[in-house]
């Protein structure tokens, strides 16, 4: 599904990543953890094509092609999608509104008829149901006056309606109580299948009690460490990160 | 009928020997450029006014050689030349024979926004055919005013049938010595709408001067004339949001509305004038307008709603003067600069009588090399007792070769005045840009969406079907402003 090659990366001039390689096969759950400035967050802005971000050496294939010179949205639309560690507000936009547009342009690029008002009304009810959202939340521009939760819950809430293959989840168990945290891990063990793919990236081990991830990976300092099954991140836990720091 | 006689009129002038010895020919009928004394006279005599019409059209006149062209405004273009300007040419415009002679990107345009072929005929000069019959939808909508004696006419009409309603109010809100380009006006007007709305009526349909359109074309200088009787209500849309081409640069139209005790004038206004090449602004109109409407008694209501995004330049103030006592004046705008244009716009509120509430809502939006200024006064005079008004002026900045100025002059002469003041200036967040980029919108959809929810304010204000053109409006006029 995504295979990285050695990939060195940066910001303003700035190189971040220093050759990672990853491959997240169809249906799998990847994590990335690491300390702040680790890289994690750039790793995701390369991935999504987020401007300013240079990739100077390396490749990152999607279903076995390049997109490095694709635009963000071009890779949105083939089904790579980002939950935000910190969601934008857009005023005046309101959340149906700006779903719908997000869900017919994915389905007009897929060439599958543009929902209707009434079709995308029942869909939008269903997924707000699985995350245990209010109706009124429709009503409401995009994040504004949401908390942190219920940002996130956002977040997963649009996952299920656009219905990616490959999904980075950049943080989404940070500022979460343990509630939100749950609702959140339901929403993406429920869309987790042997089709769908996931990066999550994450500070907290503590996210790993309510998904299964395949394989952890450590990363430190721009690079890949380390990486191994579930116990390693338990192992983090217990240890910290030093340990795997160069010397 | 006038719609029908006018013909009539027309060819029975066109045989005459013009005894002022300009040019007649018999497709049109045009004055050389030029202002003098006996230019005014001939538009008077041409549309058979009144003496007291041609007396006040050269007052006003004799006033404008005193005055000088103002500077303060924040836009900068060529000197105009006045006597390069013709200013009578009527009633026939050249026509094209079909939609092929007329600029493919303009078409384009069209087609965007909606527009039936037939309409786009009309906009763009071209012969109509028989079977879009405006005289007779004209004719059936004057019918249904009629029943409620409601009078909507062309300026030129009223001043003939309805003379003395028009002398009684004419130039009471914008008196001829204002400005100089409304004093101009006043001396020079083309022709305009008049309205006039009974007694406790309450207009049944949005009067627009859409259904005008296949009259004689009103030219640069309109006069609009709209008075509320006493508990009457009315909504006035003015404008179109096809893109509108015209050969004459400068346009300087005044407005002016009365409300009597309890009545409520809504005047909303799409103004698409064609805003000059794209690359360099060539050719775009001046668009130089007086609008003000005055609350004369109690509990009177006048609300300007605006969506600019035309015209090269835009130079633009409604305005109220809230007389009477709790009368309300609201002004709400969206105006637009892309590409070369400039905009220096905003309104006045003017608090003379007790209990009087004002309401400014701008939004401002500046992209590729827009410039754009709100410039809003609100004044509360020393009998204006708990009078209140409350102004918001955000710009959101597209790029960063664009700019948003705001000038608010507050003036209160009453301790017992209530004033809030709120004004923000924002960029179109790359964040956002790349929030909806990730969700796979492209980035003028991401613009579009991210604009329109900044106008929703205003654009809540606007007659439904006005509204979502003019979103689609925004829409086009966006197209191109991220590189």
């Amino acid at each position: 599904m995504l295979e990285i090659k050695n990939l060195h990366a940066g910001v303003e001039g700035k190189i971040i990543l220093h050759g990672i390689d990853l491959n997240i096969k169809q249906g799998e759950m990847h994590v990335i953890m690491g300390r702040n400035g680790s890289g994690k967050s750039t790793l995701s802005n390369v991935i999504t094509g987020r401007n300013g971000y240079e990739v100077t050496a390396g490749d990152i294939l999607y279903k076995g092609e390049s997109i490095l010179d694709w635009s963000p949205e071009d890779r949105a639309l083939a089904g790579i999608f980002m939950s935000f560690q910190y969601p934008v507000v857009i005023p005046g936009v309101n959340n149906t509104y700006f779903l719908k547009a997000a869900v017919n342009s994915k389905r007009k690029y897929n060439g599958k008829k543009e929902l209707d008002a009434a079709s995308f009304l029942k869909l939008i009810k269903e997924k707000l149901t699985e995350m245990d959202m209010e109706a009124e939340y429709l009503q409401r521009a995009v994040n504004e006056g949401f908390s942190g939760g219920e940002k996130k819950r956002n977040e997963i809430l649009q996952l299920l309606c656009l219905e990616p293959e490959l999904s980075i989840m950049d943080e989404t168990d940070s500022g979460l109580d343990i509630d939100a945290l749950k609702i959140v891990a339901k929403g993406i063990n429920n869309y987790h299948n042997e089709k769908r793919s996931f990066l999550v990236i994450t500070h907290y081990q503590r996210f790993l009690k309510y998904v299964e991830p395949d394989i952890v990976h450590v990363l430190i300092g721009g690079k890949i460490v380390k990486s191994g099954g579930k116990e390693l991140a338990i192992e983090l836990e217990e240890k910290g990160y030093r340990w795997l720091e160069p010397a | 009928m006038p719609a029908n006689t006018q013909p009539d009129i027309i060819d029975q002038k066109i045989s005459e020997d013009y005894k002022y010895g300009f040019v007649t020919d018999i497709e049109s009928e045009t004055l050389p450029p030029g202002l003098d004394e006996d230019v005014v006279r001939f538009i008077s005599t041409k549309k058979e006014e009144p003496q007291w019409l041609l007396d006040w059209r050269l007052k006003a006149y004799r006033h404008w050689l005193k005055m000088k062209e103002p500077v303060w405004a924040k836009v900068h273009y060529h000197d105009i030349d006045y006597q390069d300007i013709i200013y009578y040419s009527a009633p026939k415009k050249k026509e094209l024979q079909s939609l092929d002679e007329v600029d493919p990107e303009l078409l384009r345009t069209y087609d965007k926004l909606g527009i039936p072929l037939e309409e786009q005929k009309m906009l763009s000069g071209v012969a109509v055919d028989a079977v879009f019959d405006s005289v007779s939808v004209t004719t059936t909508f004057r019918e249904e005013l009629g029943k409620y004696g409601i009078i909507f006419c062309s300026f030129s009409e009223a001043a003939k049938n309805h003379s003395d309603l028009v002398k009684k109010y004419l130039g009471t809100v914008v008196p001829y010595t204002d400005n100089y380009f409304a004093t101009l006006n006043s001396a020079v007007f083309s022709d305009g709408s008049f309205v006039y709305i009974p007694k406790g009526v309450r207009c049944p349909m949005e009067l627009s001067t859409y259904f005008r359109i296949n009259e004689a074309k009103t030219g640069q200088f309109e006069r609009t004339l709209i008075i509320a009787d006493e508990g009457s209500y009315v909504s006035y849309l003015e404008g179109c949001t096809a893109p509108m081409r015209d050969e004459n640069q400068l346009h300087a139209a005044v407005v002016e509305l009365v409300a009597h005790k309890d009545a409520t004038i809504k005047y909303s206004t799409v103004q698409n004038w064609y805003p000059g090449h794209p690359k360099t602004g060539v050719g775009g109109i001046y668009n130089f307008v007086t609008k003000r409407g005055i609350c004369l008694e109690e509990n009177s209501r006048i609300s300007w709603t605006q969506v600019e995004t035309g015209s090269a330049i835009t130079w633009k103030y409604p305005s109220c003067i809230l007389k009477g006592d709790n009368s309300v004046g609201e002004f709400y705008s969206v105006a637009l600069s892309n590409n070369h244009q400039q905009a220096d716009t905003g309104t006045k509120m003017i608090h003379l009588g007790k209990n009087t509430r004002s309401t400014i809502i701008s939004k401002g939006i500046s992209a590729g090399h827009g410039q754009q200024a709100y410039r809003g006064q609100v004044k509360i005079m020393k009998g204006a007792e708990n009078a209140r008004n409350f102004s918001q002026c955000d710009s959101i900045l597209i790029g960063d070769k664009c700019a948003a100025h705001t000038f608010p002059y507050i003036d209160v002469r009453n301790p017992t005045a209530q004033m809030e003041h709120e004004a923000t200036t924002s960029n179109i967040g790359e964040d956002q840009l790349f929030y909806c980029n990730q969700r796979g919108l492209s980035t003028e959809d991401a613009i579009s969406m991210i604009v329109n929810g900044f106008c929703k304010e205003v654009f809540n204000e606007l007659p439904m079907e006005f509204a979502m053109e003019a979103t689609k409006l925004l829409e086009v006029s966006l197209e191109g402003s991220v590189g």
